[in-house]
C-alpha cells in the first residue's frame, strides 16, 4: 500500500529551456523541494507555495500551480476534511497548523462601511491640515482636579499614572523569539523605534542585544515564564501578562527542541534542545483574584509601569474584560479568533473563540456600562489586515490595534502556514542559521516602517473624510459606521446601524 | 419621534450686560431678524437669564406636552418629586407663522427635601435625573428648560416669529441668546429646536458634531441620555459634566472641547504642556470634533466658542459693559451700531462675558 495517500497540493514546474542551472532554487527552498541531477528537478509533494524560489529565480523559470487534480465533489465532505482524515489515519496525532484560521468564517470587518462628510460638514484635507494620531495606552483618571491659580494659569492636582505614548495607534503584536528569528525581532524593534510605537516580545524573553530598544518594547510574561527575570521585566515600557492567544484560546504552546539553539536557550533560560512547553493556564492564575496578585507583583517589580493583560476573545469576553480592568490591568489586549500563531492544533485554531469585531464591541460596551472605560486601554488584534480594519476597530472602541501577521507579510511571509516546521524559507519563523540570515534587518525594518506609514496616511485620509482631525474622535464612534449584509442580531450586538439608517 | 440624528446649520446671536443691566427681549429678536436667511423656518429659539426674579431660587421647569394625558402623567411625576410653588401656562400669542403649538407650561419648583435625603443627591443632580426621566419615559411630555431664574423658549418657525409667539418683549434679562435653525430634513419637532438646556446651561449651536458618537457614548457613562438626536444636546451635557460635575474652570472645559493641537501643546512650557496633555489623555472622548460655533449661556455669564480649526463663523464685539457674540457682524450692528471693538475669536479660544456683581 502507498505510504502517503495525499496528492501534492501544488505542482512545481521548471522550464528547462529557461533554467541556467544556477541552483539558487535549491539553496533558497527551505522545504527541500529542489534537487539537481543533470538538470533541476522538483518534488512537488514538499512544496508549500512560499514562492521563495520563484522570487529568487533569475530566469523566471519556475511555475507553481495548484494541483488541478479533481476530487469527487461533496458538499459535506470538503477536500480538506478528507485530507485531514488521510493524514490522521496514516499517523495518529493532532493536526498542526500555523498562522490564523483559513476557515471561511464570515468576516465582520468586511460587512462594515465607513461614513464621510458631504455638504453639512466639511471634510478635512490631511495634506493641508493637521491630522492627529497620537495615542496613549494605559489607565486614565475618571476626572481631573484643576485649580485656577489666579494669574490665568492652572494647577493640575491629579497625578496621572504612567502611559505609553504612541505616535500611531498601531503596535506590533507579540511574536516570540524562538518562534520567529532574532532578525525578525531586530527588524520589529528598529521599526518600532523609527515609528514611535512599540513591539511586543511575545513569550520567549528578549535577547540582550535588544535591551537598548526599551522605550519601544512591551515585554511579555506568559505561562511558561520563558526568559522572565527582574531585568527583563524592566526592559520595556510595559509588561504584558499573556493569558490567551486568539489562534489557540485555552491551550498552551509548544516550541520544539529543534528551535532551541544556543541563543534562544540563553534568552529563554532553558537548556539547548529541550522542548519549550507553555502550560495551558498560568499555574499561579486559577482565578481573577490570582490575576490581581500577579498584576500588582509585576507593578511592584517595575515601579508601576502599565500592565497589559492579553486574552483570546472567547464567548464571555465582556465579563472577563471587566474583571481584568477591576483586577488592576491598565491595558486589555483582545486577540481575535483570526489571530496568528507559530503552531496550533487546527481544531482549536479553526473552531474556538469569537471574532475580534464582536468581542471589541461588547467589551467596550460593558466597560462603558460600568463607567470604567477610562481605567483601561483596549488593543484590538487578531484579524487586522488593512488600514480600513484599523479605522473600523477604533470606531468600534479600540484605543490601538496590534498587527502580527500583517507585519510578517511585510517581511516576505506568503502565509504558507508552515511556521511550526521551522523551515521558513523567508528566514522569519525559523532558527536554522542558513535561513535566518536571509532576513536583512535594515531591509525588514524599512518595509515595516513603510507599511505602518502607509496605513497611517490612509487612516488620516479616512479621518479627514469623516471631518475629524484627531483619532480620539473616532474612538468608539460607531455612529460613523454602518453594517451591510449582516443579520439584525449581529448589527445590534455591534451597536452599529445597518446602511440606510 | 424621528430616530435619525439631524445635521443642521444655523444662525446665532447672544448678548450679555456684564453689569447686570436688564435687556428687553425684543433686542435679541431684532438681532436674529437680520440673519433670517441662516435659518429655514424649521426651528428657532431663545434663552433669557434673569427673567424670573420673583422665583429666582426655584427651578423654572418649562415643559411641552403633546396632549393632556402627557401633562397629567408628567404633573404627577413633578408633584411626587418637587414642591411646586407656582404653575402656569406659558403666555403666547397665537400666530399663523407658528403652526400646531403643543401645550406649554412652566412650573417653579424645588426638589422635595425627603426625596433628596432619600436619594442622597444634591438638588442639581436630582433635577438632571428627573429631567432625563421625564424625557425618556413620559410619553408626550418634554422638559425643555430647567434652570433657575432663566428660561428657554423655542418652537418650529423662524427665530423672530418664535420670539413674538412667546411674547419675549415682555421679558427682560441680563443675558439673551438666540438661534435660527437650518436643519437638513424636516422633523417638525419643537424639542429639536435650540437652545438646548440642562439646569442653567443653555446652548445654541451652529455646526455638526462629527464626533457625536464618541461624545454621546462618553456622556452615557455619566448617566446622560442623549434623547434628542441632535449634536447640540451633547454640547450642553458636556458643559454640565465638565464644569458643574468635574468642576473644571470654564477656560479649561473649552480646552477639552476644542483641544489645542499636539504640535502647539508640545511647544509650551512644562506645566502647561503637562496640563494640556493630561486633558487630552483624560478627556479625549469629550473633544468636540467637526465644525461648530456655539454660544452658551449660564447663570453668571455667556460664552462663545469655535471648533479647533474654526470651520463656522463667529464674531464678537463689545460696547461698554455689553458683550456680543454672533454668527454675523450684521446681527451685532443691528442692535449695537457703534461697538467699541469688533473681532473674530480665534479657533478653540473662548470669548467669555461674566457678571461683575450680583443681580
Amino acid at each position: 500500500m502507498p505510504g502517503d495517500m495525499i496528492p501534492s497540493e501544488f505542482i512545481v514546474e521548471v522550464d528547462h529551456q529557461r533554467c541556467r542551472r544556477c541552483k539558487r532554487c535549491i539553496l533558497n527552498c527551505g522545504f527541500g523541494v529542489f534537487d539537481f541531477q543533470s538538470m533541476t528537478t522538483a518534488d512537488s509533494s514538499k512544496c508549500v507555495a512560499c514562492h521563495r524560489c520563484v522570487v529568487f529565480c533569475p530566469e523566471e523559470a519556475i511555475t507553481i500551480t495548484k494541483n488541478p487534480l479533481e476530487f469527487k465533489e461533496h458538499a459535506s465532505w470538503d477536500v480538506n476534511l478528507r485530507k485531514a482524515i488521510w493524514k490522521q489515519a496514516q499517523s495518529p496525532g493532532m493536526m498542526l497548523t500555523g498562522m490564523g484560521t483559513d476557515f471561511p468564517w464570515l468576516n465582520v470587518f468586511d460587512h462594515i462601511l465607513i461614513d464621510a462628510c458631504q455638504v453639512t460638514n466639511p471634510s478635512i484635507d490631511p495634506l493641508r491640515e493637521p491630522m492627529e494620531l497620537r495615542t496613549f495606552l494605559g489607565r486614565k483618571p475618571d476626572k481631573l482636579d484643576i485649580k485656577a491659580r489666579g494669574d490665568g494659569e492652572f494647577d493640575l492636582e491629579t497625578k496621572l499614572e504612567s502611559n505609553i505614548k504612541l505616535d500611531v495607534p498601531i503596535i506590533f503584536s507579540g511574536m516570540s523569539y524562538g518562534s520567529v528569528s532574532l532578525n525578525t525581532h531586530r527588524a520589529l524593534a528598529v521599526a518600532a523605534q523609527k515609528l514611535g510605537t512599540v513591539m511586543n516580545t511575545g513569550e520567549g524573553g528578549l535577547h540582550e542585544e535588544l535591551y537598548p530598544y526599551a522605550d519601544n518594547i512591551i515585554v511579555q510574561c506568559a505561562s511558561g515564564r520563558f526568559g522572565v527575570h527582574s531585568k527583563y521585566l524592566n526592559a520595556g515600557v510595559a509588561v504584558e501578562i499573556k493569558v490567551g492567544q486568539g489562534a489557540k484560546p485555552g491551550i498552551g504552546g509548544h516550541l520544539p527542541g529543534e528551535k532551541i539553539g544556543r541563543e534562544v536557550s540563553g534568552t529563554r533560560m532553558i537548556p539547548v534542545g529541550t522542548d519549550a512547553l507553555s502550560p495551558a493556564p498560568h499555574h499561579d492564575i486559577y482565578s481573577i483574584e490570582d490575576l490581581r496578585q500577579l498584576i500588582y507583583a509585576i507593578k511592584e517589580a517595575t515601579g508601576y509601569k502599565p500592565v497589559s493583560v492579553k486574552i483570546a476573545t472567547v464567548h464571555n469576553v465582556a465579563a472577563i474584560a471587566s474583571g481584568i480592568a477591576r483586577a488592576g490591568a491598565d491595558i486589555i489586549y483582545l486577540d481575535g479568533f483570526r489571530g496568528g500563531t507559530g503552531a496550533s492544533p487546527a481544531v482549536i485554531r479553526d473552531h474556538v473563540g469569537i471574532p475580534l469585531e464582536i468581542a471589541l464591541a461588547v467589551v467596550d460596551r460593558q466597560l462603558r456600562e460600568e463607567g470604567i472605560r477610562n481605567w483601561v486601554s483596549i488593543i484590538a488584534a487578531g484579524g487586522i489586515r488593512s488600514s480600513a480594519d484599523v479605522a473600523k476597530a477604533i470606531a468600534l472602541g479600540a484605543d490601538a490595534v496590534g498587527i502580527g501577521t500583517a507585519a510578517l507579510i511585510a517581511l516576505g511571509c506568503r502565509l504558507c502556514q508552515k511556521c511550526y516546521t521551522g523551515k521558513c524559507s523567508w528566514g522569519i519563523a525559523t532558527q536554522r542559521p542558513e535561513l535566518t540570515g536571509r532576513l536583512d534587518v535594515d531591509w525588514g525594518a524599512e518595509r515595516l516602517v513603510n507599511l505602518v506609514n502607509s496605513w497611517s496616511l490612509e487612516l488620516k485620509e479616512v479621518l479627514g473624510a469623516l471631518g475629524i482631525n484627531a483619532v480620539e474622535s473616532l474612538r468608539g464612534n460607531r455612529e460613523r459606521l454602518r453594517t451591510l449584509g449582516l443579520d439584525v442580531t449581529t448589527s445590534e450586538i455591534l451597536d452599529v446601524k445597518p446602511a440606510g439608517m | 419621534m424621528d430616530r435619525h440624528r439631524v445635521p443642521a446649520a444655523c444662525g446665532l446671536s447672544g448678548v450679555i450686560s456684564q453689569d447686570g443691566n436688564l435687556i428687553e427681549g425684543d433686542v435679541i429678536i431684532e438681532s436674529m431678524r437680520v440673519i433670517h436667511d441662516r435659518g429655514n423656518g424649521l426651528g428657532g429659539g431663545f434663552a433669557g437669564y434673569g427673567i424670573y426674579p420673583k422665583y429666582r431660587d426655584l427651578y423654572a421647569v418649562h415643559v411641552m406636552f403633546e396632549d393632556p394625558e402627557g401633562r397629567a402623567l408628567c404633573e404627577e411625576l413633578l408633584e411626587r418629586n418637587l414642591e411646586v410653588e407656582a404653575a402656569e401656562e406659558i403666555p403666547t400669542t397665537p400666530s399663523e407663522k407658528i403652526a400646531d403649538p403643543p401645550i406649554l407650561w412652566r412650573y417653579f419648583a424645588t426638589p422635595r427635601g425627603e426625596k433628596l435625603s432619600a436619594e442622597g443627591r444634591e438638588a442639581d443632580d436630582f433635577m438632571v435625573k428627573l429631567v432625563m426621566e421625564i424625557n425618556m419615559t413620559v410619553p408626550g411630555a418634554f422638559v425643555f428648560s430647567s434652570g433657575k431664574n432663566m428660561g428657554v423658549f423655542k418652537a418650529v418657525g423662524f427665530a423672530e416669529d418664535v420670539g413674538e409667539f412667546y411674547r419675549l418683549p415682555e421679558y427682560a434679562g441680563y443675558t439673551w441668546i438666540g438661534h435660527g435653525r437650518f436643519p437638513t430634513n424636516t422633523p417638525g419637532w419643537w424639542g429639536g429646536a435650540h437652545p438646548f438646556n440642562i439646569l442653567d446651561w443653555a446652548v445654541v449651536h451652529n455646526g455638526e458634531v462629527s464626533s457625536y458618537g464618541t461624545n454621546k457614548r462618553y456622556l452615557e457613562m455619566f448617566g446622560y441620555q442623549c434623547t434628542l438626536l441632535t449634536d447640540t444636546e451633547v454640547m450642553a451635557y458636556l458643559f454640565d459634566l465638565l464644569i458643574r460635575k468635574h468642576k473644571l474652570p470654564l477656560e479649561v472645559a473649552c480646552t477639552v472641547m476644542a483641544a489645542p493641537f499636539w504640535k502647539d501643546i508640545d511647544s509650551q512650557d512644562t506645566d502647561r504642556r503637562h496640563l494640556d496633555e493630561a486633558l487630552r489623555m483624560t478627556y479625549g472622548s469629550a473633544l468636540v470634533n467637526g465644525p461648530f460655533a456655539v454660544i452658551a449661556g449660564f447663570s453668571r455669564g455667556m460664552m462663545g466658542l469655535n471648533d479647533r480649526i474654526k470651520l463656522r463663523p463667529l464674531i464678537a464685539a463689545c460696547k461698554d459693559d455689553l458683550l456680543y457674540v454672533a454668527s454675523e457682524e450684521s446681527a451685532i450692528r443691528q442692535i449695537c451700531p457703534k461697538p467699541d471693538r469688533v473681532w473674530a475669536p480665534k479657533a478653540g479660544r473662548p470669548v467669555v462675558g461674566e457678571l461683575k456683581g450680583d443681580v
